[in-house]
């Protein structure tokens, strides 16, 4: 019997590490993710997980910590957010390079400047060809199960790489909502600790990290490109795993009243649960929208994308970052590609850019940018292809 | 202190590799592995070491060895051992390990400070050496917290107005005992059973250690690549270069300078320092005398020697 208890993002995150035997966690806190460190120093300082906490001076340090740990062949978790994870930012591609299965609670929040502590994915959307997989949760829940599966899949041989698993800064990681956990004997089951392939053990000495020139880098570069497209099936092998265990389905993205849809919003985190809230009320009214939400950002789920997309004639991208200077935004651009890629560019896409600094998205706004979509469905002429929503202009 | 029939004959860090002829760092990573006493894992942060001896698909070390990046060779340290502390109490490891962490005066004095602070603050159980060439010379000799004043580098150029470089260097030793460290010491290659005494010293302490040596280079300090041990012992023999160890808290002067070389004669031989003898900047190798006669003192005096 699942036990139901009253969690917040940050607290799903740190129950799901406690229950998934790390045996290394370096981290540094940094607002709005502090809350999982605190609660990971509580959880080592009072004996109840049997890990090491290395409380690091910088981010840049918590992840180089982890890499090392990574190496010696131990379970490793790190968090962190914002500025943290720009520190962070060189590491995170000597990780992946490296091939070091770290998993990473990230509560997304602006980057500076000016100073801003609160929700938006400029932080993990500046690191997004890192080489890391990166999950963005839409709920506590979300959170909490995507941790717990995300050791698997990166520890996975045929992956071998780190994860993100990311949650909206204060609007998931310090809301506090209803959380089903598993009992720790389930966790262990689903998720036996890590076997690593090869690790730094001095009795088989091994070089990593050497100097590669152009006779060999591009062949380390191009087996990662082949590491995260071995994800994808590892990934849904995981998520099938874990719907046996709990019930919960997972997929590399899920889809809400796409069976029909003329117009759909696709969007990263909690706003898509909201999209999915205002698309039930219109659908009510007899209006056919859908929406996308993609679980995985990286590795791109640009197949199931088009299969999710089917007949859609419009699609309204949401972006909460910017990219500053480029034609589309983050989420918008892969999309658009992913369209072009499979032969569908036909479909008429905006980009909206919303949320910058946690500004709100209320489902009035969501409201009109799906009768946006399903007016330029209708007909066939896309009013504004980037829209920035909720700005004084 | 160690004696030469006392070393094991096998060769952790084999011939092959890549750097410049005559350079110190090759000789004191071989001494270093020379002092090893079981399992060891080498963490190297980006430098000259690092580039020359691990070209894939080739390597020079027969121990586990890991380079990162070049500000966090402490950081990766932490980790590591950190990882063997967790694993060996989960009964998944039984060995002990020793983790060195190897990193230059840039990664050190400069852009790794930071992480090295922090793992001496933490505490972890590892030995950090510091090869210090004083200066970036594997991107072409560029200035460093740990270039000597008046050294002439590609960003502390030997010009008509500045003679080189203006600052004085950093007290590693000092600011690494500040953290309350058992171990930390200086040392130069040319007296290598100083060194590996030394090197097995750090590694035998419980927690961290640091060892600072002077790694002589033929090119950067621009003197003939016979000359390295040379130049290496009259670093030592003019009072430039203090070989001293501070064990818990106690300093202890181990190579003792009674009649001191000039100075003069450890700059004649190097390039680096050779504009300094045109009359106009007379001064500013009196000025590196002052400095070193007042660091000598200073560390004489923490050691209970009267200088």
């Amino acid at each position: 019997m699942a036990k139901v208890i009253g969690l917040t993002g940050n607290e799903a995150i740190a129950y799901a590490v406690k229950q998934c035997d790390v045996d290394v966690i370096a981290a540094y806190p940094i607002t709005p993710q502090t809350i999982m460190v605190e609660l990971l120093s509580e959880y080592v300082y009072n004996g109840e997980i049997n890990a090491e906490f290395v409380c690091v001076e910088s981010e840049h340090s918590a992840t180089s910590a982890c890499v090392g740990a990574s190496l010696t062949g131990a379970r490793v978790f790190t968090a962190t957010a914002s500025q943290g994870l720009a520190l962070m930012h060189e590491m995170l591609y000597i990780a992946s390079g490296l091939r070091c299965p770290i998993v990473m609670g990230v509560a997304n929040r602006a980057l500076s400047a000016p100073l801003n502590i609160h929700g938006d994915h400029s932080d993990m959307m500046g690191s997004r060809d890192c080489g890391w997989m990166q999950v963005y949760a839409e709920n506590a829940q979300e959170a909490y199960d995507w941790i717990i599966q995300s050791f698997k899949i990166a520890e996975d041989p045929r992956v071998l790489l780190p994860i993100s698993v990311n949650i909206d800064g204060f609007i998931l990681s310090h809301s506090m909502e209803r959380v089903e956990v598993l009992e720790d004997e389930d966790v262990s089951r689903f998720l036996p600790p890590r076997k690593p392939v090869i690790t730094i053990d001095p009795a088989k000495p091994i070089t990593v990290g050497a100097l590669c020139l152009p006779d060999y880098y591009f062949e380390m570069k191009r087996q990662q490109v082949h590491a995260l497209n071995e994800s994808y099936n590892v990934i849904r092998e995981v998520n099938k795993d874990f719907e046996s265990f709990t019930g919960r389905r997972y997929d590399l993205l899920e889809t809400y009243g796409m069976s029909d849809a003329e117009a759909a919003i696709i969007s990263l985190g909690s706003t898509a649960g909201t999209a999915k809230a205002v698309a039930m009320d219109l659908r009510d009214e007899g209006k056919k929208v859908g929406v996308i939400k993609p679980w995985v950002y990286r590795p791109f789920p640009d197949e199931d994308l088009i299969k999710a997309v089917g007949d859609a004639e419009t699609l309204a991208v949401l972006d909460r970052a910017c990219s500053f200077g480029a034609p589309f935004n983050a989420l918008c651009s892969d999309v658009v590609a992913a369209l072009y890629r499979y032969g569908k560019s036909s479909v008429k896409v905006f980009n909206c850019v919303y949320g910058l600094g946690g500004r709100d998205i209320t489902p009035t706004d969501i409201r009109a940018i799906f009768n946006e979509a399903l007016e330029a469905a209708k007909t066939g002429i896309v009013k504004e292809q980037l829209k920035f929503i909720g700005v004084r202009e | 202190m160690v004696r030469l029939n006392e070393l094991p004959v096998e060769e952790l860090f084999t011939s092959g590799h890549r750097l410049c002829a005559g350079c110190g760092a090759g000789t004191i990573m071989r001494m270093t592995l020379k002092a090893t006493r079981g399992p060891t894992v080498v963490v190297n942060a980006t430098g000259c070491v690092e580039v020359a001896s691990t070209i894939y698909p080739y390597t020079s070390w027969k121990v586990s060895w890991v380079h990162v990046a070049f500000e966090n060779a402490a950081a990766v340290a932490s980790g590591i051992e950190a990882a063997y502390k967790a694993l060996r109490r989960k009964g998944l490891w039984d060995k002990h390990v020793d983790v060195i962490a190897i990193a230059g005066d840039g990664g050190t004095f400069d852009i790794g400070i930071q992480a090295l602070s922090g793992a001496l603050e933490r505490g972890h159980d590892f030995l950090y050496i510091c090869y210090d060439n004083e200066a970036y010379m594997n991107t072409g000799i560029q200035r460093s917290g740990a270039t000597p004043h008046g050294a002439a580098t590609t960003t502390s150029p030997a010009g008509r107005k500045v003679p080189g470089k203006p600052e004085f260097k950093k007290d590693l030793i000092g600011i690494c005992a500040a953290h309350g460290i058992e171990y930390a010491a200086t040392a130069s290659p040319a007296y290598w059973n100083d060194y590996i005494t030394k090197v097995r010293k750090g590694l035998e302490v419980e927690g961290p250690a640091v060892i600072h040596v002077f790694s002589p280079c033929p090119l950067g300090m621009r003197f003939d690549s016979s000359k390295s041990m040379e130049v290496a012992r009259l670093a030592v023999q003019t009072r430039y270069w203090p070989a001293y160890e501070v064990e818990k808290g106690r300093y202890k002067l181990n190579i003792k300078v009674p009649q001191p070389k000039p100075l003069v004669d450890f700059l004649k031989m190097q390039g680096r320092f050779s504009h300094l003898f045109q009359p106009e900047f007379q001064h500013e190798i009196e000025a590196l005398q002052r400095w070193v006669d007042e660091n000598w003192s200073r560390i004489a005096s923490l050691c209970g020697e009267t200088a």
